[in-house]
């Protein structure tokens, strides 16, 4: 085993220890509720895979988690936490709401671009105002993007409640597009080759969000922005000396950011709800954090994360369905835990485990 | 006119309580060096441990108790993360509010199954406004008279003692050996090391204190200022009182009265004389929502230091260690 190869394996193995401590905690809770531990993992695991529905849902949630995945941990690499992906997600589905209420009686070749520009300008808005912030004045980006939140959420309870809201509706929220420009479902698209699934709300932003990944990859690891990026995040003296101009890269990382957030809402709303309304975006932005931490702020671990989130979603609706005892924020609970263990703690058990690899890799050579 | 003053400056005093209690925790939390953006959690994990201890014993009291507890176990687990472990302050800050959230809403259904609300307390099991002695036979005197009845007496015990804290956090971190230590290790750990003080154990002494004031403040909103916890009841309050306390540049005072500044916005923002005033200036259809998010993006103006530039004590987030 080359050094590389036990370098993964280390990581590999804290992230499984960090997550089964997280896991294991979460069950004790379950325990002291009075349920029966076993019985809530083989629900849950069942509610996510056991049919294609179940899948379906899944990898619905999936998606979501991988854009905001992808918003903490470009923020992250350039020394930020971007804890704002909440707020960036609801204003940037704002901005695909109005371009399909505004737009919908042109094709969706035409309406999508327009609306992933919308998401990128307004979650990007979102994002660079805590961004500016703290690179000119200093205010702690966690405080600010939080304010921020709050800030979107109340405008977004006014603007449904009284200006998008059409005048014979009683709930807060839009009209429906027009169906021309709903993002086709997977079971269509699936259509298409003849092959039939289930029908489920997972359409394809799927793909889309797996694009995003791998754009986000390239330019993490393979451009000069996302080295000067980097720099920043790693060591801001060196940033300084080599000429990298700091306040600009969290401006745009925190940018970024914001874009990739607001990708939630082609997801929720141009691919699932068809209509602008409220909280579609609750709780998805925290998840984000969980999800890029415990996939180490590398697109594959994301991809990796948000779909075992997505599973702790859909299989955390299904628990909470058949066990009245456990709610649904468990997953909530679950999340802090992973966040402590895989960001805080996170060297809680390595040293054991560098122990126990290097005493594997001498028995090998 | 005077009576109306009163009577917002009473209802800032109100709202101000959390925000004081959590501002001086922040306080020695920062001034020892370990960033403490986990007030948000404190508050709410002590909301609702006050409200469900104080419904099953029917005390308000062991409500508080209860809240403190669980202040103290959240400031420890940040300890543990940040002082031993040396771990990532932040994230660990933000792993307890997130757990927090998730919790409260949790316990809250399993044992109540309100939808994660607890029972209404009764009166004998919450902290009721308090009669100061002489306030009504003194309300006659002219304009002290009003003061001491509306303004400084009927409240409950909770306010009382949190503006007690304030001087005492103010001689504990300022006049004490203890705050000189607290201080010290939180500008320059290498020299208090020297000296043969424990930086670790100072850090963990000061999220002592950070624990029992962040508890404190969950426990006023659910068994003072309200008779029940609901959940996400700190909606952001323990950010802003860190906010107030960065305002006030981690001094008690200076920090109580951000506290107050940001409580006498709340106050006033539902005043219909403020709707009134403002009226002339923003779209009636929009002004609600622009009074509702004024504390916020308040805090945001005074964040960005258009109130003068705040300067951190200089450890602040970094572990300790001999070695370096």
């Amino acid at each position: 085993m080359n050094e590389r190869q036990a370098n993964t394996l280390v990581v590999t193995l804290v992230t499984v220890a960090n997550l089964l401590i997280a896991f294991l905690i979460s069950g004790i809770v379950i325990w002291v509720l009075g349920e029966d531990p076993w019985f809530a993992l083989k629900t849950m695991l069942y509610g996510a895979f056991g049919y294609d529905e179940g899948l379906g849902y899944t990898l619905y949630y999936t998606t979501n988690f991988i854009f905001t995945g992808l918003a903490f941990a470009i923020g992250f690499h350039c020394g930020l936490f971007n804890i704002g992906a909440e707020g960036q997600a609801y204003i940037g589905g704002l901005g695909v709401g109005l371009i399909c209420l505004w737009l919908d009686n042109w094709p969706l070749w035409l309406v999508f671009p327009l609306a992933v520009l919308a998401s990128i300008i307004l979650g990007g808005v979102w994002g660079a105002i805590p961004g500016y912030l703290k690179a000119k004045r200093g205010s702690h980006e966690v405080v600010t993007t939080i304010m921020f939140n709050f800030i979107a959420s109340v405008i977004m309870v006014n603007l449904l409640s009284h200006v998008l809201r059409p005048p014979k509706n009683m709930s807060p929220e839009s009209r429906e597009f027009a169906e021309g420009v709903w993002i086709p479902q997977m079971h269509e698209i699936f259509d298409w080759f003849g092959l039939e699934i289930t029908q489920t709300p997972l359409n394809g932003t799927f793909i889309f969000a797996l694009l995003s990944l791998i754009l986000v990859w390239r330019f993490i690891w393979y451009t000069r922005w996302g080295y000067e990026l980097r720099t920043v995040g790693t060591n801001e003296t060196a940033a300084v000396y080599a000429g990298i101009s700091i306040s600009k890269n969290i401006i745009i990382a925190m940018v970024i950011g914001g874009g990739l957030a607001g990708f939630v809402g082609i997801n929720e709303i141009m691919g699932s709800s068809h209509r602008l309304m409220l909280n579609f975006q609750a709780g998805i932005g925290f998840t984000g954090i969980a999800v890029s931490l415990i996939g180490r702020n590398h697109p594959l671990g994301i991809l990796l994360a948000a779909l075992l989130f997505g599973i702790l979603y859909q299989g955390g609706a299904e628990l909470s369905f058949e066990v009245q005892a456990i709610d649904r924020h468990m997953v909530v609970l679950i999340q802090g835990l992973v966040i402590l263990f895989a960001g805080a703690l996170e060297n809680l058990f390595r040293p054991q485990i560098e122990q126990f690899v290097k005493r594997l890799s001498s028995v090998d050579s | 006119m005077w009576i109306d003053f009163l009577l917002i400056l009473d209802a800032t005093l109100r709202i101000s309580v959390p925000f004081v209690f959590a501002a001086m925790g922040g306080i020695f939390a920062e001034r020892s060096g370990v960033i403490d953006f986990g007030l948000e959690g404190k508050m709410l994990g002590g909301a609702f441990v006050a409200a469900t201890v104080a419904y099953w014993t029917q005390s308000a009291w062991w409500g508080l108790l209860g809240s403190i507890g669980i202040g103290i176990i959240f400031s420890m687990i940040h300890g543990y993360a940040s002082i031993t472990k040396r771990g990532n302050q932040v994230v660990s800050c933000v792993a307890i509010n997130i757990f927090a959230m998730g919790l409260t809403v949790v316990l809250a259904n399993a044992w109540f199954g309100m939808g994660g609300k607890t029972p209404q307390l009764p009166k004998e099991a919450r902290f009721m406004p308090l009669k100061l002695p002489y306030a009504d036979e003194l309300r006659d005197v002219p304009i002290l008279g009003d003061l001491y009845y509306e303004l400084i007496s009927g409240h409950s015990i909770l306010v009382y003692i949190a503006f007690v804290v304030v001087p005492i956090t103010a001689w504990v971190v300022f006049k004490s050996s203890f705050g000189l230590r607290l201080r010290a290790t939180g500008e320059n750990p290498l020299a208090v090391d020297t000296t043969g003080i424990s930086v670790n154990k100072t850090r963990y002494q000061a999220l002592l204190f950070n624990g029992i004031l962040g508890g404190m403040s969950g426990a006023y909103l659910s068994t003072a200022h309200l008779a029940f916890f609901v959940k996400d009841m700190s909606a952001g309050k323990g950010y802003i009182a860190l906010a107030a306390m960065i305002v006030g540049k981690w001094r008690p005072y200076p920090a109580m009265f951000a506290c107050l500044l940001f409580s006498f916005l709340f106050a006033i923002k539902d005043k219909p004389e403020v709707f009134d005033l403002l009226k002339g200036i923003v779209p009636v259809k929009l002004l609600n929502s622009f009074l509702d998010m004024s504390p916020y993006i308040l805090t945001v103006i005074f964040l960005a230091g258009f109130v003068g530039k705040a300067v951190a004590p200089k450890a602040i987030g970094q572990p300790f260690s001999k070695e370096k």
